[in-house]
């Protein structure tokens, strides 16, 4: 018993977040009408998972039977993930009910996901990850189709449950034969015998579907073709969410198992990551030009940045991971912001998502205008910004690593993004406007907006504040 | 262990007639039900190897539960004029003999390389495993969190559900 609660106070931010969620569920049961009480207490809660990832943080280990990690990169971690999930809900609420779908079931699904998110990233134990992602996937199958009305969400909660469920499936086998080569599905015992294991061929396969299984949550080319229905499709703010949170809470399991725990640089998974990396940068670049949709636009530019994140597994352990994360950040803050440009700026019915309705916006709403230019630059890669230092973080990992080729072509794909992403900033300032409908500006998801900008100059300038604590965690 | 033997062949012949009565049989309930007996005599082979635990859930799950959404399913559809259901993709009847075939060598090369079949003694850790004692031990001490974990898991997925498919909202 005392295990147990030693092991729930070392786990505090995510304790704390089932408690929250599951109060919310009680709450709603009973409130019909008390959505804004929702609403604070998710935030409210958020901010106390928050705290509770800074003070857990200086004692690292393991809990539950070594099944979790905590503190250090755990605590980082949750408090990410709590992160895009307060900005979420600060971007979602005036949107929802501008467009529908304003249900009191949102925020506990939000926080559902957040948890799966933590657990995901966090988990040490094959059984935790797969549990993790489901719980995350789970809840965003049903978010992307919150707004029941329109054809589209629909549609992508179809195929994104049809496809999750069909990737869950390789993820699962591949679990099955780890542990059938291991004998075991904890990630410290299987690392423990890693020299053993390294020319198994059963663990080789294993660890190949499990490649699959989460490349397809990270979005890498070829698993990528739900992509952009699927966040095209979901309500604004929850496309927001699932490119961001879902997409780094892969990424950082990703890295844990491989990297960290495995340690399999350099060896024959190495050559398939780099080639998916190759693939996904090339190919989501060049589709997101041809795009007119800015929602599609930004789903094939999520395809590309995962394209960008995969070099970093393939650079070493302790220099890639780093790199990882603090791209996973900068990634986070910046998606976040375009997709709160988006949702603020899109219209009843799903109005004004083409690219071409950005035209003079700046001379309409000049503060949207100039935040959304500066999550454009963060996309594209330009100093000062923190989409800068996370592309020459990864870029440096892959020169260091000896494989500079990848480099070179991550840098020729990201010269490609320049053109689609400033494209939107020449639209907004240099064109004239294409209606005089005015846009309104919800007071939280400007904060959320203002938030997110000040973290990427934040990080932009001083990313030493932010790389050299991931350098440090293993 | 004449006795084990005896009821391991029983069983085998029961699941594997069932089995292809079950994919013979050209009305659809027919089917269901033979795959019904099909799950009990697996049951009853998972019993033989001391896997009490397993053998339940197996009539619980699969009997129980699946067979019920399979014969919701059947009655749904309807299903009348079964012919018509496979003679638009006569292709795939050749795939499925040559898969057939793929399967049978397969499985004589593992019995020809593996010789006579034989049952390893079982040992006393094996047979505790199956318990439902040692499964709830085990579920509540080393695999808590995993447990506690689908709990949230099926919560979701069951709001989620609801929220999804409740006919009108307030």
């Amino acid at each position: 018993m005392n295990t147990v609660l030693s092991d729930l106070s070392a786990t505090a931010p995510i304790t704390a977040t089932v408690i929250v969620a599951l109060l919310l569920v009680v709450v709603h049961s009973f409130t019909r009408e008390f959505k804004t009480g929702l609403y604070w207490m998710t935030l409210g809660g958020i901010f106390i998972g928050i705290y509770l990832g800074v003070v857990t943080f200086h004692h690292t280990g393991y809990a539950f039977n070594n099944m979790l990690m905590i503190g250090g990169f755990a605590s980082l971690m949750d408090i990410f993930f709590l992160s895009a999930a307060a900005f979420t809900i600060l971007l979602s609420r005036p949107y929802l009910e501008r467009t529908g779908g304003h249900y009191g079931e949102y925020y506990p699904m939000i926080l559902f996901a957040t948890i799966g998110m933590m657990t995901l990233a966090t988990a040490t134990d094959l059984i935790m990850t797969f549990i993790g992602l489901e719980v995350m996937s789970v809840t965003l199958y049903v978010l992307a189709g919150w707004t029941r009305k329109v054809k589209e969400s629909n549609e992508a909660a179809l195929k994104y449950f049809l496809l999750g469920a069909f990737a869950t499936g390789f993820l699962l086998y591949g679990i099955a034969l780890i542990y059938g080569a291991s004998g075991t599905t904890n990630l410290v015992g299987i690392s423990e015998n890693m020299e053993a294991l390294k020319g198994n061929l059963i663990f080789i396969a294993g660890c190949g579907l499990l490649l699959i299984g989460l490349a397809f949550k990270v979005a890498a080319v070829p698993f990528h073709l739900w992509v952009p229905d699927v966040y095209d499709g979901s309500p604004t703010s929850v496309s927001a969410f699932m490119s961001t949170g879902a997409k780094g809470a892969a990424f950082a399991a990703l890295a844990l198992i491989f990297s960290v725990k495995f340690e399999f640089t350099n060896s024959q998974v190495n050559t398939v990551i780099a080639l998916l990396a190759v693939i996904s940068m090339v190919l989501g670049n060049v589709v997101a030009i041809a795009q007119t949709s800015i929602k599609r636009m930004l789903a094939y530019s999520s395809i590309a940045h995962a394209g960008y994140m995969l070099i970093g597994m393939v650079a070493g352990t302790e220099i890639g991971v780093s790199a990882i994360l603090f791209y996973i950040v900068a990634y986070m803050l910046t998606n976040l912001g375009a997709f709160g440009v988006v949702s603020i700026f899109e219209k009843e019915n799903r109005k004004n998502l083409d690219i071409e309705d950005y035209a003079g916006l700046a001379r309409r709403r000049p503060v949207l205008a100039a935040l959304m230019a500066v999550f454009m630059f963060s996309l594209a890669g330009i100093p000062p910004l923190a989409g800068f230092f996370g592309k020459y973080y990864l870029f440096l990992a892959a020169v260091e690593s000896g494989y500079t080729w990848l480099a070179i072509v991550g840098v020729a794909a990201s010269l490609v993004s320049v053109y689609y992403y400033l494209r939107v900033v020449v639209l907004m300032y240099f064109h004239d406007q294409s209606s005089e409908e005015p846009v309104l500006l919800p007071a939280s998801g400007m904060v959320s907006l203002g938030l997110s900008a000040a973290g990427i100059f934040l990080f932009g300038i001083l990313p030493s504040l932010l790389i050299n604590t991931f350098r440090g965690l293993f | 262990m004449s006795g084990t033997l005896v009821l391991f062949t029983f069983l085998a012949i029961v699941a594997v007639a069932s089995a292809l009565l079950m994919v013979t049989r050209l009305n659809p309930i027919t089917s269901a039900m033979y795959l019904i007996l099909n799950f009990i005599s697996l049951a009853g082979l998972y019993l033989t190897l001391k896997a009490q635990f397993i053998a339940v859930i197996q009539i619980m799950v699969y009997a129980g539960a699946i067979m019920v959404l399979v014969l919701f399913v059947i009655m749904l559809l309807n299903l009348e004029d079964e012919d018509a259901l496979y003679e638009h993709i006569p292709w795939t009847k050749y795939i499925m003999f040559v898969l057939g075939a793929a399967f049978i060598v397969e499985m004589i090369i593992i019995t020809g390389l593996a010789g006579a079949p034989v049952v390893p003694a079982m040992s006393p850790e094996a047979a505790t495993i199956g318990t439902v004692e040692y499964i709830g031990k085990a579920l509540y001490s080393s695999y808590l969190l995993p447990f506690e974990m689908t709990s949230i898991l099926l919560l979701s997925a069951m709001i989620g559900a609801i929220v999804l498919a409740k006919k009108r909202f307030p």
